[in-house]
């Protein structure tokens, strides 16, 4: 399903045009969304970014969504900085769909890139120090001196003469005035926020049980509904028995909406109990007939066509063929599948004339544009507030589960909170593409590398979401990290895209962590082939690249790197070029038997300017331990269309025991900062396959890593 | 009707007794801070008190906790572990997206209840059963430590 491709929604939708230098994503826009609701009703509201009260409180809006990356406490911190306001004062809100929170590095209203502090670094500060200068401008006007004669303080302007007024005073006068063009920003020197390692603002209410996620979401009336949906994506209910459902304790309804049958009840325990009696026979749909085994043969297949080339330096063929040493490798990655601590949810509340949805997205213009659809009301008389998210890592910027729980209150005439289990979390993913990629390399006589061929094989999610940002065959989203920038002369990168018939979905980390894997692994096998350390290897091809050359310095150095690690570990090295980040890392592992335990990471970066340093090495223990997941354990598979895997027993993730030690070395900055949610996640994998081979002499070239 | 004793107090309610002590929590009493992940004890994001032990609240009937002392993360502060876990947790900002962070708080209480200064093998044991997908076991574990009153390793 696309929502750029249906004509049916074109009426209401347009294709969102992207500003400033960074990826430029055609995102669908409701055009009511684009003002944000009641704003003009605030006349205390400066800018879209600051509420001031009369009772001086406040209120800095968030354009992200909080689902664990900080942005709750970074993106107010960038505004009070120069708005002049005590953080700890201040209170937080989750913007509503509209224009001005438009990440204009994507497009559209998300979160997800690693990009909102990147994004936001500029705009955040210069609206902060806009609506400074309005209040100073204010007060200047109300006690009719120059406004240079006034300065800001904690919230408060004071004037000539010790006169002071607090901004509620002030924030009326100063929401009419005009918005200055040129502000002038802190030197980092006067910062009183940003750059250092406060604490999150989020933090008392995530351990006090207060913080309000979408499964706590509560409305008058509201019921509660679990939705059974066909075993095989895509299928539909055919026919369905209900009577045993309708007689059960607390069941009020049972509806069949596109996507399955839901029973709605006055628990969700009971709801669900209801929804196990339903008997059901799906049209099960063509994804019957998928087949992991099948989906591989017809990837590797796939990979015969020609690709869309996405770099070309030199000529790699020659270069290829007067090789002294020659190497091809192919590396093979499965789906994966997100599971979030919050299983889907979404809460929805459709009245004759409007249609509230509430909970959980990476992506607010997405619900509003599905919720109007699946209400069938004006885009204007959709509502999306946004709660925290028990994680997103990408499963939250689609909106499947935002339309079953609009389709479901329509139904029923009642407000209602649809909450998926963990078997339909896992079973109904939009899961992270399988990917196929072959190497070629060839080394001179010296052992340096000459060229390098990069064929790639796999899914694009941007066909179904963003389908025009795909030019020419490329979907800049499937070629992230598929290239470091390595003093290689002939250089040659490709990609076919597959859709192998099951739907997929942005990972945290994105392309990166396919890319690299194959990559950064077969740097390791060239190193291995040239008879070089994979360090200095590496190390030699890094002239022109003062920044990854030095992270990797940097990691090698920390990590101890060509000393002797400790008895039965041995060490793996990598590097990566994402999201603006420069990045090293050198994992250190142990193998017993099949089993590879990873002791310890040591991570160097630079990341330009932190904005919270406190929350950018929460980032990077994150993206690790997230990463490693996927390394040591994650894949879902498929027989008969049906995810085999279910839950957390047969789909394991990293839990405390197997979480390594790890180090943090960043670089001092103050370049514009860069992402840091998500490299880790990537190169991860890569460091620690090349630490196995290290360990013993096996070169893993498929995830998980397996040595049985 | 069903009688509990929820955090020092007697509350009375309607539910099926093989009703997940969970859902009676969240659904019918309103308490939310108590979370749901797995419907399987597999992650520990539902983790309370019954008689100062952990258990996981989604798989539990609620029949079983009848006349048992019932602890959750909205009353753990008034426990001496929970205090001196939660205060370790705000001091070094453990939370990320902070979901399964109830269940982990309520798992570390319970351990240094029982352990008041567990070694790191301890914390391997006592916290194996709650996942967190945000990957905040370093923290968790030096937040541990630190709530023992000493360093972590």
């Amino acid at each position: 399903m696309s929502l750029v491709t249906d004509p049916s929604r074109r009426e209401f939708l347009k294709t969102g045009a992207a500003v400033g230098g960074g990826l430029i994503l055609g995102v669908v826009l409701p055009d009511a969304l684009l003002r944000p609701a009641g704003a003009q009703a605030m006349t205390s509201m400066p800018n879209a970014w600051v509420k001031i009260g009369s009772d001086n409180s406040i209120t800095i809006i968030s354009a992200r969504s909080e689902m664990g990356q900080g942005v709750y406490t970074a993106m107010p911190t960038l505004v009070a900085e120069e708005l002049e306001v005590d953080l700890k004062k201040i209170k937080v809100e989750i913007a509503p769909a509209g224009e001005p929170y438009i990440n204009t590095m994507l497009g559209g209203q998300i979160t997800g890139g690693s990009t909102s502090v990147a994004e936001g670094y500029d705009k955040l500060r210069i609206a902060g120090a806009q609506a400074r200068t309005m209040l100073v401008e204010a007060a200047a006007q109300k006690w009719g001196v120059d406004a240079s004669a006034c300065r800001a303080q904690d919230g408060m302007v004071q004037g000539p003469g010790g006169k002071t007024a607090t901004y509620g005073e002030l924030a009326e006068a100063a929401a009419k005035l005009p918005v200055p063009k040129d502000v002038k920003l802190k030197d980092h020197k006067d910062s009183r926020y940003v750059g250092k390692p406060i604490n999150r603002l989020d933090t008392p209410g995530k351990i006090d049980g207060t913080a309000e996620f979408g499964i706590d979401v509560k409305l008058p009336g509201m019921l509660y509904a679990s939705l059974a949906q066909c075993p095989v994506i895509g299928g539909k209910p055919a026919s369905f028995d209900a009577a045993k459902a309708k007689a059960m304790p607390g069941v009020k309804h049972v509806v069949q909406i596109t996507d399955g049958v839901a029973v709605v009840a006055d628990s969700w325990w009971r709801a669900k109990t209801a929804r196990d009696a339903l008997a059901i026979t799906w049209d099960e749909g063509p994804g019957k007939a998928l087949n992991s085994a099948g989906i591989s043969a017809a990837l590797k297949a796939a990979a015969a066509k020609p690709g869309a080339v996405f770099k070309k330096q030199g000529d790699v063929e020659s270069g290829l063929a007067g090789a002294a040493k020659k190497l091809q490798a192919e590396y093979e990655l499965p789906f994966l599948a997100h599971a979030a601590m919050e299983p889907m949810n979404f809460t929805a509340d459709v009245r004759q004339d409007s249609c509230l949805a509430y909970g959980p997205t990476q992506f607010q213009q997405l619900a509003a544009g599905v919720a109007a659809q699946a209400s069938g009301l004006k885009p204007e008389q959709v509502t999306v507030r946004t709660t925290f998210l028990g994680g997103g890592f990408g499963r939250r910027i689609d909106a499947d589960f935002v339309a079953q729980a609009v389709e479901i209150s329509k139904a029923v005439g009642a407000p209602v909170k649809l909450l998926w289990t963990r078997e339909d979390d896992m079973t109904h993913d939009f899961y992270r593409p399988v990917s196929y990629h072959q190497l070629w390399g060839g080394l001179d006589a010296q052992g340096r590398p000459v060229a390098l061929k990069f064929h790639l094989t796999s899914p694009s999610v941007t066909s179904r979401l963003f389908p025009p940002f795909i030019k020419d065959g490329v979907d800049p989203l499937m070629t992230e990290a598929a290239v470091v920038p390595y003093d290689i002369p002939h250089q040659f990168a490709d990609v076919v895209i597959h859709d192998t018939g099951m739907r997929v979905g942005y990972l945290r980390s994105v392309s990166h962590a396919l890319n690299s894997f194959a990559y950064e692994s077969f740097m390791d096998e060239l190193a291995a082939a040239a008879g070089k350390d994979p360090y200095q290897f590496r190390l030699a091809l890094l002239d022109k690249q003062p920044r990854l050359k030095h992270v990797l310095e940097l990691a090698a150095e920390k990590s101890g790197w060509g000393t002797p690690p400790p008895a039965g570990r041995f060490r793996g090295i990598g590097l990566m070029e994402g999201y603006g980040t420069s990045m090293a890392q050198v994992a250190e592992v142990s193998v017993t038997g099949p089993k590879v335990r990873v002791h310890r990471v040591v991570v160097a970066a630079d990341l330009g300017k932190m904005v919270n340093p406190n929350i950018v090495r929460q980032q990077l223990e994150s993206s690790i331990i997230f990463g490693l997941g996927a390394v040591l354990y994650g894949e879902i598979t498929l027989k008969d269309g049906r995810v085999q895997q279910s839950n957390f027993h047969d789909y394991p993730v990293v839990r405390m025991p197997e979480s390594p030690k790890i180090e943090m070395y960043i670089v001092d900055s103050n370049e514009k900062p860069a992402g840091i949610g998500e490299p880790g996640t990537a190169l991860v994998g890569p460091t620690v396959a090349n630490a196995v081979f290290a360990a013993t002499g096996k070169r893993l070239r498929k995830l998980p890593l397996r040595l049985a | 009707m069903i009688s509990l004793n929820i955090n020092g107090k007697a509350r009375s309610v309607d539910a099926e007794p093989d009703t997940p002590l969970l859902w009676v929590l969240r659904d019918t009493l309103g308490m939310t801070g108590t979370k749901f992940g797995c419907g399987a004890a597999l992650c520990g994001a539902c983790t309370v008190h019954v008689e100062g032990k952990p258990i996981r609240s989604c798989s539990t009937p609620v029949s079983l906790v009848v006349g048992k002392k019932i602890t959750t993360i909205e009353a753990v502060s008034a426990t001496p572990a929970g205090q001196k876990v939660q205060a370790a947790w705000a001091a070094l900002d453990v939370p990320q997206c902070g979901y399964c962070q109830s269940g982990q708080i309520m798992s570390a209480a319970a351990l240094l209840a029982e352990k008041p200064n567990p070694t790191d093998a301890d914390i391997d044991d006592a916290m194996a059963g709650n996942i967190c997908r945000c990957g905040t076991y370093p923290r968790i574990r030096a937040a541990i430590h630190a709530a023992a009153g000493r360093k972590g390793e």
